[in-house]
């Protein structure tokens, strides 16, 4: 593992900023356990003081420290992006090899299910259960929600992929060898559909978080939670921008296009490391 | 004279990716000459070399394929051309399709599965001509395709509508439109059925008849070599080990490598046990010491893993680089 | 097991396809009524030979089970393999019924160690109680094919030549100890100089091992070499079957003697031959859908009867044809056509 990294850190300039800027997200995130302030508490610092160096992101008008609400924020974001990945991932990972492997009914009956999740607009449902939940939407449930709907592309692209492995000549040998199905799908199958996965990965990730400030700033999810998505709502709630104080808007706004690019870099220069491809040509093919 | 003049040709791979750097050895000295109006074959086996020096003297160098050193000459019939210093585009509107053209394995490269034959070798001459008068193009193509005895409707006719021969025969027809001076046929029938492999070998002979122009012939099979080649080269990583007229090489083959692909070659009639070679053809990123075929030689001797033989000339015709022939210099 | 006489017996096995669309389609048959044996007692090397769409690769996936015949009947070791449903059963059948596939590297996932396989296989098929003990099992299997596990352990395919891939595919084909191999054009991607050490592993197997082989190709002459009978076949029939000696040396098929000639030989005094003429076809697939006999647009020696319907199988000179050619009322045409030197368009 150390190894991969410090390969990549020499060699790929992408994954260098990529590295820094996750850190840097990171360690905010982690900051968040040694937070002198409850982000749920109130007017315990000045009220609306610009970005200095003993407040990094300066405060907002109801006067919370903005860094360390922030790192609340990342947390929150972070982890739901991360929830909301494995869920999807997990679903997508079991219904594209099963689907494309075992064909046949399984096949016609997953990929039915697939297309109407395709098809389903999520935005408007999200809408719509925010407000069956009347705005208790936890970050939790939302993640897991989200899960559910972030799986059916995926899902089409690694059955396509196992599609073509099916046909390979190593499928074949590994069920004269006497595999079971599912260790056919996990050994020989799995490690090619790895690049796909983790590209996804990350796609989800973004768009999770992407969907959660979307929710976020129109109010419908549970604004006492920070978040990245919150921390823009509470700022337009008071008129941020109206009233000078950019650095209320700006703090979540910046945090986001580090962390987006972040994750983007880090997709990038991962995914051409794990492809079959390069992966040959690094073992020396 | 000859038409073409290759001197100690040494051409490399070089590739670096997540800071593993390899250089593969693909054409590591090879000295050759191309007469006019023969077949010559080049036997060689997997990663022996014969892709990239047929690369080389079509010259499509691209990276990371280098020409390390040595000479790549050709004496066409109006003018002579350096392979390896020529501009791209006198490369392109003079010396490709012109003068040396190319039929490889898998003719379906060659022909452009949604568009009708006839558009492709339009498209073909107007990148290498021009297309001024195209009645008369196609009156000239379709002559052509007769003559070689083709139905002249496969003109009209998508790829996939025709078997796999016929494909075949389409892009030697394709390669032939302007009557080049070489014609490189890489593995031409290596995919194809013994009867349709007939059939195209064939068609190549009777073509290289007709033009009395020049035929690389570069094909493993050393049982198509024997029917079609006039003159032969055995390749081995990288390397000339033996060239000689086609019976000199069945007959009397010099060098321990050609001598085992002779000996193990199974022929209808003989059922008597033939041996394998041990090992295994080298890395061409690293190869052997010395002679490259030394670990695999049931004749190595103690020169032979360190010092790489010379090429030696046992009569005018035939040459071999094996420490086993010196003193037998003609 | 003394009722089973036959290891693997064929019997007028027919696949076949629908092809074209609702109306004015028709049926294609990819295997036509095929049935050959091979005897429990004697291993043999049995080679399929064809061109490309004469069927061999269809009726080696009925003879691994991995497709069912439209009609007709395989059985193995006196079994049905229709009746082959249940994983137990399966899973014997694959214990006796072992495959050889051509690329040795596609054999092999690119991204797994090749002994891997060798590893599971000897666990899934009962020869080790699990990975720690297997490493004896693998060694021994590797040993048969002339390497051993030091050599390939910890290897990727493209660490080694292909010759040493299809020798630890067979390798892995012999753990379970299967009665019967299924090579499927095994050399034909392995570079010349390593072939015979395949080839001859073959040879050794039957001898040594008792494994008969079903050996699938296209190349006459490596399947002259190692096979005791051989069927040609020729889109979907077989034209020709018997001892590789009678069917090679003196092929009566007329599509037979065509193919014989068309391989290319190293002697001098068969470069002749060779050279003369022939004519090639244009479409394959109207070839299919012929009444009678495949061969008969082709034949030099075509009558009105072989666009009747298929030919009957004779048994002429130790050997089984289908050929008009040879019923009684055609038979002062035999001497003449064993030759086919007038021939001259097909």
């Amino acid at each position: 593992m150390l190894t991969v990294i410090r390969d990549l850190l020499k060699y790929d300039g992408r994954f260098r900023v990529a590295f820094v800027f996750l850190l840097m997200i990171f360690s905010l995130a982690v900051l968040s356990v040694v937070s002198p302030h409850d982000p749920g508490a109130t007017f315990k610092v000045p009220a609306d003081v610009p970005p200095s160096l003993s407040r990094p992101f300066g405060t907002n008008s109801r006067g919370q420290d903005l860094f360390w609400w922030m790192a609340f924020a990342v947390r929150n974001s972070l982890l739901l992006g991360l929830v909301t990945a494995i869920v999807s991932r997990v679903i997508a990972i079991f219904v594209g090899l099963t689907s494309g492997y075992r064909g046949g009914t399984i096949d016609r009956v997953l990929m039915s299910i697939n297309d109407s999740f395709v098809v389903l607009p999520v935005l408007p449902i999200l809408i719509l259960l925010s407000f069956l939940f009347q705005g208790r939407l936890n970050l939790m449930s939302l993640a897991i929600i989200l899960g559910l709907f972030g799986w059916p592309w995926d899902a089409r692209l690694i059955r396509a992929q196992v599609l073509s492995l099916k046909e390979r000549a190593f499928t074949r040998t590994s069920v004269y060898s006497g595999a079971s199905p599912f260790r056919t799908s996990m050994k020989e199958h799995f490690p090619f559909v790895l690049p796909i996965v983790f590209a996804t990965t990350i796609n989800n990730m973004l768009w999770a978080i992407g969907f959660e400030v979307t929710l976020s700033v129109l109010g419908l999810s549970d604004v006492t939670i920070p978040t990245i998505g919150t921390a823009i709502y509470w700022a337009n709630q008071h008129q941020a921008l109206v009233a000078g104080i950019w650095w209320w808007l700006g703090a979540p706004i910046i945090v986001a296009i580090v962390l987006f690019l972040g994750l983007y870099l880090l997709f990038s220069s991962l995914n051409e490391y794990i492809d079959p491809r390069t992966r040959l040509r690094r073992i020396g093919a | 004279m000859t038409l073409l003049q290759v001197e100690d040709l040494r051409a490399y791979y070089r590739t670096e990716v997540y800071g593993i750097s390899r250089s593969v050895r693909a054409v590591d000295g090879v000295s050759l000459v191309l007469n006019h109006n023969e077949i010559y074959g080049i036997a060689g086996e997997s990663s022996c070399g014969k892709t990239t020096l047929i690369k080389v003297i079509s010259g499509t160098i691209k990276p990371p394929l280098r020409v390390e050193s040595g000479s790549v000459r050709y004496n066409f019939k109006a003018f002579d051309v350096d392979m390896l210093n020529i501009d791209e585009d006198d490369l392109r509107l003079n010396v490709r399709w012109k003068e040396i053209s190319y039929v490889m394995q898998g003719s379906m490269s060659v022909l452009n599965p949604v568009r009708k034959i006839i558009r492709t070798f339009e498209d073909i001459v107007k990148t290498h001509q021009g297309l001024p008068d195209k009645k008369l193009f196609l009156e000239h193509t379709r002559t052509h395709v007769r003559t070689l005895g083709l139905p002249a409707d496969v003109l009209n006719l998508y790829p996939h509508q025709l078997s796999g021969g016929m494909r075949q025969r389409v892009a030697i027809a394709l390669a032939t439109v302007f009557h080049p001076s070489l014609i490189i046929a890489d593995e031409p029938t290596t995919a194809l059925d013994v009867v349709v492999q007939r059939g195209v070998l064939h068609m190549l002979k009777a073509i290289q008849e007709q033009s009395a122009n020049t035929v690389l012939l570069v094909t493993h099979d050393l049982a198509v070599h024997a029917n079609v080649a006039d003159r032969v080269g055995i390749m081995y990583a990288g390397r000339i080990v033996e060239e000689a007229p086609t019976r000199i090489i069945f007959n009397e083959p010099r060098h321990p490598y050609t001598q085992h692909l002779i000996q193990s070659l199974p022929v209808i009639g003989d059922k008597s046990p033939k041996a394998s070679l041990s090992g295994a053809p080298p890395s061409l990123a690293n190869p052997p010491s010395g002679c490259r075929f030394h670990p695999r030689c049931p004749m190595a001797m103690e020169i032979c893993l360190t010092e790489t033989p010379e090429m030696i000339r046992l009569t005018p015709q035939h040459r071999v680089a094996c420490h086993l022939m010196t003193g037998a210099r003609a | 097991m003394s009722e089973n006489e036959k290891l693997l017996d064929v019997q007028n096995v027919m696949v076949s396809f629908h092809v074209g669309g609702w109306i004015g389609g028709g049926r294609l048959a990819a295997v036509n009524n095929v049935s050959f044996a091979l005897e429990a007692a004697k291993p043999e090397i049995f080679t399929l030979a064809g061109e490309s769409g004469s069927g061999k690769t269809t009726l080696a996936r009925l003879l691994l089970h991995d497709l069912d015949p439209t009609t007709g009947k395989i059985l193995f070791e006196g079994r049905d393999l229709a009746t082959i449903k249940k994983r137990k059963d399966v899973m014997e059948f694959m214990r006796k019924v072992q495959p050889v596939f051509q690329n040795p590297f596609d054999t092999f996932s690119p991204l797994s160690h090749v002994e891997d396989y060798l590893f599971d296989t000897a666990v899934n098929f009962g020869l080790a109680p699990n990975r720690r003990s297997a490493a004896p099992v693998v060694d021994e299997a590797l040993h048969q094919v002339g390497l051993s596990l030091d050599e390939v352990s910890q290897r990727y395919p493209h660490e080694l030549s292909g010759g040493q891939i299809q020798r630890v595919s067979v390798a892995r084909a012999l753990i379970p100890q299967p009665r019967l191999i299924l090579a499927d054009e095994p050399v034909s991607m392995v570079d010349a100089s390593l072939r015979m050490s395949i080839v001859n592993l073959f040879r050794k197997l039957r001898d040594e091992q008792e494994v008969s082989v079903i050996y699938i190709t296209h190349d006459l002459a490596t399947a002259y070499y190692i096979s005791d009978r051989i069927a040609i076949m020729l889109r979907g029939s077989v034209v020709e079957s018997g001892s590789v000696e009678a069917v090679l040396d003196r092929p009566r098929h007329p599509y037979t003697q065509l193919l014989q000639e068309s391989v290319p030989k190293p002697a001098a005094a068969d470069r002749e031959q060779w050279a003369k003429e022939i004519k090639l076809g244009a479409l394959e697939i109207t070839e299919y859908r012929q009444v009678g006999c495949k061969y008969a647009s082709r034949c030099p020696h075509v009558m009105d009867i072989c666009r009747t319907a298929d030919p009957p199988d004779l048994e002429v000179d130790g050997r089984m044809v289908k050929c008009y050619l040879y019923t009684n009322d055609a038979k002062q045409g035999v001497e003449r056509s064993a030759h086919l030197e007038d021939y001259k368009t097909i």
